[in-house]
């Protein structure tokens, strides 16, 4: 069939556009200014070029959090993807028992990121919580508000909590979609379990995990409310992430052209990364 | 448009991205593209190279800012040649 191009369509964005040149487009714009300006108040901003943006890049505070906002993201893909396929292997394909497990395991997804944080905040203190209590019962030395090491753990292990439904969901969809005969095929060639999910399997979920791996990413490095409710950032700065950082900046210091500077660093971070995965997906589109 | 703060060199930073988005579009219904393999290692549109292009020479200038102290201008320079070679060879 020959498709017939017609640009017209394009009027039929044009609210969509608005809409979004209103949400999005000026808001940026505005930050553009903001960041190459020293803003008092209202009336009173001065010029100062691209003196922000050199101090941001040098700053240890920025580079430290970029460098801690990297480590947690990846630290989070590396556990949630393999975990959240060993949830999918071993959920039940059909019967009843698939659909209670499917409901036990979208549970955690729909709870909100500050409700998250609090159960987190409450079951994890080492005074009356029920994990952090037990952990000290059987001897290990555990508190999160003053250690870094386990802040760190705490924060991973809430998020791993939280989000490796989302990728055994997305892995459980996958599997399901794996036509009966190739198991029947593999099952004539005697080929072991690990056969199986190495050549069956996980080449048929590379697709789910893309969009798996994309959507962890983002989520986890935008993360904000959930360690700032969980430890403020602390003890010191060792679970401050870039958004915290940045809100810190612009709204508890008021520093209104530095915070847009460093935002600004961050969206060009996102924006490369996002690239990168759009091409990815694209890539894989066109092999199929 | 007092509220957006607005300076020079930020209204004219914006005037040419849209004046190139604007000749982009002009020239794409001229003449459409069709996607080819330059130097990159993926096969392209004119679009793609465009955005390719301008994503990297912003990382060129915060690159230049963050372990040089020389001027932007030449950050600038460097860029538009590396737009065109992008565009014509990429």
């Amino acid at each position: 069939m020959k498709k017939i191009p017609n640009n017209k369509a394009w009027f039929l964005v044009l609210p969509v556009f608005l809409l979004v040149a209103f949400s999005a487009i000026v808001p940026i714009m505005t930050v553009v200014n903001y960041s190459v300006q020293d803003i008092f108040d209202q009336n009173t901003a001065y010029f100062v070029g691209a003196e922000w943006y050199r101090e941001m890049l040098r700053s240890p505070r920025l580079l430290d959090s970029l460098l801690r906002q990297f480590s947690y993201s990846f630290s989070v893909l590396l556990i949630e993807i393999p975990l959240g396929i060993a949830v999918a292997l071993m959920m039940p394909a059909k019967g009843r028992m698939a659909s209670v497990s499917l409901i036990l395991v979208a549970i955690p997804l729909l709870i909100p990121w500050n409700v998250v944080g609090t159960i987190w905040q409450t079951f994890s203190r080492a005074d009356i919580g029920l994990f952090g209590w037990s952990l000290n019962a059987i001897g290990i030395d555990y508190n999160y508000a003053s250690n870094a090491g386990d802040a760190w753990f705490t924060v991973l292990l809430m998020d791993v909590w939280h989000w490796t439904s989302l990728i055994a969901l997305l892995c459980y969809s996958g599997l399901r979609a794996i036509p009966e005969a190739f198991y029947q095929a593999a099952r004539i060639d005697r080929a072991s379990s690990w056969a199986i999910f190495r050549f069956i399997q996980l080449p048929r979920l590379k697709s789910v995990l893309v969009i798996g791996v994309l959507l962890r990413f983002m989520d986890s490095f935008m993360i904000y409310t959930e360690p700032f409710v969980l430890t403020g950032g602390g003890p010191g700065n060792s679970t401050t992430f870039l958004s915290q950082a940045l809100t810190k900046m612009a709204i508890g210091q008021f520093d209104i052209g530095p915070a847009a500077a460093f935002s600004l660093i961050y969206y060009l971070i996102v924006l490369l990364v996002c690239y990168l995965f759009f091409t990815i997906i694209n890539l894989q589109d066109k092999a199929k | 448009m007092n509220w957006m703060a607005w300076t020079d060199l930020t209204a004219t930073f914006f005037s040419v991205i849209g004046v190139i988005l604007l000749c982009m579009t002009v020239y794409e219904i001229k003449v459409p593209c069709i996607d080819r393999k330059g130097f990159l290692p993926i096969s392209t549109t004119r679009g793609d190279r465009l955005f390719i292009g301008l994503l990297s020479s912003a990382y060129i200038h915060l690159a230049f800012l963050a372990f040089t102290e020389l001027s932007l201008m030449i950050a600038l320079a460097l860029s538009v040649i590396w737009l065109a070679v992008l565009l014509r060879w990429g």
